[in-house]
């Protein structure tokens, strides 16, 4: 604990433990929130499924995933409250001049997240009493509105990356066009990369809990089409974002250099830049790298005369750190992907030659690594675009160390947060697990007691009149 | 003036979030006085019965509040999360472990889990509204400055803190026990009934001696919002506490009807009568007012849009949550699964 108090210090002040908080708990609450977004739907397209088909296996899986969806909104919900929080208890010189600006997305994101939270109660708990299609129509709003919330959310750090839309005057905004915050220029690729990843993190990780399954030997429907629905949905995804991913990497070339040529290790501007896969940056050289001449220039504009702006075009102080961290981050993510392109292409390959699933036990190891594979890219994401856009919080216009708290004690928030996320983190796959345990035992499993203690209500008053 | 509608937009938010998110905190508070696995089961069922469907979309006022207030009021916003620090974490914390808890709890059988979870739950619906209740007192007695660089216990410690933190505790529990008493004797369980209507009274009256307190501490930590309080705000003040002793007259008489509006009502007419009492001043003992600390035109604009179409959107999706859940439609299907389990084992 010394030791980090003396780094934090030496770093100037909170700012490097704030990061660190805030890197924990948006690390942890991403993946609720690519529940929040994605699940409803895929949990709609096997009710839909259950509806249109009458197919009983379909239903019970919608039913099945609608209780773990309950779990992970309400986990979701709280871990984002803390965000909400830390906008201002980490971030207050951050807020305090552009929390105006800030307030338009996320205005509307709380509209999205009001209209979420309502129609989750409605559709969670409208199972039992609700007709069939009624309650199908009641989960759509929860689909609409987590992909909402998910443009707003990203108009917010979009604007961070590429912050428009205002006027200043004396540290203070005197103006704002809400529409050019909201649709700025990062938002066009950012969004649409965020919620095909969410898509993709939830497809790819129901599937692997299924895949699991069917090589333990449950090659039943159930399992099949526990696998077969979020996979496809994941896997027709893939391609697509990795187009969409290319985009992005192209706009932030030009728009963001400086975090490009982190990413990429460029470190003079010039032309004919090569491309490192892998490899460590120590003081201006790359080791263990694979080299591949002229290859960035030809990715950056389809040309191997291409300028590619590197490092050395702004002040060391101006420059991104860790910059290996950065550029593993990327090559992970995008060989991650590839490797979910790969999973895909052989269902594809096998499903088109026999219509089934493969049967090679390869193939469900390949399906297991999917959830994983699809989390990892999603986090590595994450580093690439916010430990990239340092030492900027508003790009070119406010540091990180400017936002940052001058409180003294975020040390203490931050062990406080990752004792609470690491209890709350495995306690929730600890429930997750049981549930699976349970819904495995079948009907025989009789619980100890009712919720809550206390055997169910229908026993509440023992009478001595049981019912024949 | 818009930036006053602003203002009223934000004491708004406060109000709903007081009136339904606090009936869900109370509801904690009730189950963590239940008392034993016997005895405590019947009043828990139906706390996590009233709580379960809705719980998540009241508690989304909250992000409202924080988003609106910082929207509206970046340097306000930014001198609270700074100077009252401290007691923001520990609330933000106890909201993770009461929402976890809660989820966590239905999801579990074994009955050592369920009362861990339970308690979880319980104790941190406790912490919360105190802690929240201590930042509130902090800005009411000018405890917060202008530009603070650094959290201080002095802030939120003072005794108008502390009886606010009180307070709000004690509202959350009168507001869920009215609510309680009311949904319990429309699902014709008496003896129910009666046992909230016991605990709504009891809280009714430490509420409104603690209002009292509250007011007579407020004459001296910050004279001119208790000049406020007892002149412009006056009607409100009168209107919250008639409101509290029509519900103990009902609570005492045996009914039901009319509790639930009652309470709200005085619960919102205290929040309105502070705004009312301390307008335009936005952080009491600074020079920041509504005038002089509200984000540009355009921005204030943004936020009425915002309400505007919340209040379309939210409003009727709302109604729609509550009415379905009145007529208990809604319900966990994990209960159900296991009733069903156990009456085929009959």
């Amino acid at each position: 604990m010394h030791a980090m108090q003396v780094l934090a210090a030496a770093a100037g002040g909170q700012v490097v433990p704030a990061r660190a908080q805030m890197a924990t708990t948006l690390g942890f609450h991403i993946i609720l929130a690519c529940f929040g977004i994605a699940f409803p739907a895929i949990v709609l397209v096997a009710e839909y499924r259950g509806l249109r088909r009458s197919d009983d296996v379909a239903m019970l899986l919608a039913r099945r995933w609608s209780q773990v969806l309950g779990v992970l909104v309400a986990v979701g919900a709280v871990t984002g409250t803390v965000l909400s929080f830390e906008m201002g208890l980490l971030w207050p010189g951050l807020m305090r001049t552009y929390g105006a600006v800030l307030g338009v997305p996320f205005g509307f994101e709380g509209i999205f997240f009001f209209l979420e939270a309502i129609f989750t109660g409605i559709y969670l708990y409208g199972w039992q009493r609700l007709p069939g299609w009624t309650h199908f129509w009641t989960g759509i709003p929860i689909a609409l509105t987590g992909i909402g919330g998910a443009v707003a959310v990203m108009a917010a750090n979009s604007w961070m990356n590429q912050p428009g839309g205002f006027t200043l005057s004396h540290g203070r905004i005197v103006a704002v066009d809400p529409w050019q915050v909201f649709f700025n220029r990062a938002s066009l690729y950012e969004t649409p990369h965020m919620i095909l990843a969410a898509y993709m993190v939830v497809g790819f990780m129901v599937a692997s809990v299924y895949a699991a399954g069917i090589l333990k030997g449950h090659r039943d429907r159930y399992h099949r089409l526990g696998f077969g629905i979020p996979f496809t949905i994941g896997a027709i995804l893939t391609p697509v974002q990795i187009f969409v991913g290319d985009t992005a990497a192209r706009a932030i070339a030009s728009e963001q250099p400086v975090k490009f040529a982190a990413i990429e290790y460029v470190t003079r501007t010039g032309r004919g830049v090569a491309e490192y896969l892998g490899g460590f940056y120590v003081n201006g050289k790359v080791y263990f790298g694979l080299r591949i001449p002229d290859a960035d220039s030809l990715l950056v504009g389809f040309s191997p005369h291409t300028r590619v702006i590197g490092l050395n075009s702004v002040a060391p102080a101006d420059r991104p750190p860790a910059l290996t961290l950065i550029h593993l981050s990327f090559d992970a993510m995008v060989g991650l992907a590839f490797l979910l392109l790969l999973a895909g292409l052989w269902a594809l390959l096998v499903w088109r030659r026999r219509r089934g699933l493969p049967r090679q036990t390869w193939f469900w190891w390949l399906g297991i690594l999917c959830g994983p594979a699809a989390l990892a890219a999603m986090e590595c994401g994450w580093i690439v675009t916010e430990v990239g856009r340092q030492p900027w919080v508003v790009y070119q216009l406010m540091t990180t160390s400017q936002a940052a708290t001058t409180n003294g004690g975020v040390i203490d928030s931050l062990t406080a947060v990752i004792v609470l996320y690491a209890v709350l983190g495995v306690a929730t796959l600890v429930i997750l697990r049981m549930l699976a345990r349970r819904w495995r035992q079948g009907p025989q499993a009789e619980p100890e007691a009712g919720v809550p203690y206390g055997p169910p209500a229908e026993r509440r008053e023992p009478t001595g009149r049981e019912p024949a | 003036m818009i930036v006053d509608v602003v203002g009223g937009i934000l004491l708004a938010g406060l109000t709903l979030y007081a009136a339904l998110g606090g009936a869900d905190f109370g509801g904690g508070l009730w189950d963590l006085l239940a008392g034993g696995y016997q005895r405590g089961r019947a009043p828990r069922q139906l706390i996590d019965d009233t709580i379960t469907p809705v719980w998540e979309a009241n508690h989304v006022w909250l992000i409202f509040i924080l988003v609106i207030f910082w929207t509206a009021f970046p340097q306000a916003f930014a001198a609270v999360m700074t100077a009252a620090a401290l007691p923001l974490w520990l609330a933000a914390f106890g909201i993770v472990l009461r929402g976890a808890g809660f989820a966590f709890r239905k999801e579990v059988e074994a009955l050592h889990w369920q009362r861990l979870f339970g308690a979880t739950f319980a104790f941190s619906s406790l912490i919360v509204p105190f802690f929240m209740g201590t930042v509130i007192g902090a800005i009411a007695s000018g405890r917060v400055p202008a530009n603070p660089a650094h959290t201080d216990l002095a802030v939120w410690t003072g005794p108008t803190s502390l009886l606010i933190g009180a307070l709000f505790v004690a509202v959350c529990a009168y507001l869920a026990a009215t609510f309680l008493t009311r949904e319990a004797s429309r699902r014709g369980d008496h003896r129910l009934s009666r046992y909230f209507a016991q605990r709504a009274a009891t809280a009714g009256a430490i509420s409104g001696v603690l209002s009292l307190a509250t007011l007579l501490e407020i004459h001296s930590a910050n004279p001119a919002l208790y000049h406020g309080l007892t002149h412009r705000g006056l009607p409100l003040v009168i209107v919250s506490a008639a409101c509290g002793l029509a519900v103990i007259a009902l609570l005492a008489t045996g009914h039901s009807q009319g509790l639930r509006p009652l309470s709200v009502l005085g619960v919102a007419a205290i929040v309105w009568g502070w705004g009312v009492a301390q307008h335009p001043v936005l952080l009491p003992g600074t020079g920041l007012t509504l005038f002089t600390a509200s984000a540009p035109h355009a921005i204030l604009v943004t936020v009425v849009v915002v309400f505007v179409a919340a209040a379309l959107l939210v409003g009727p999706s709302f109604l729609l949550l509550f009415s379905l859940h009145g007529h208990q439609l809604l319900e966990s299907q994990n209960l159900q699964e296991k009733a069903d389990e156990t009456g085929a084992g009959r």
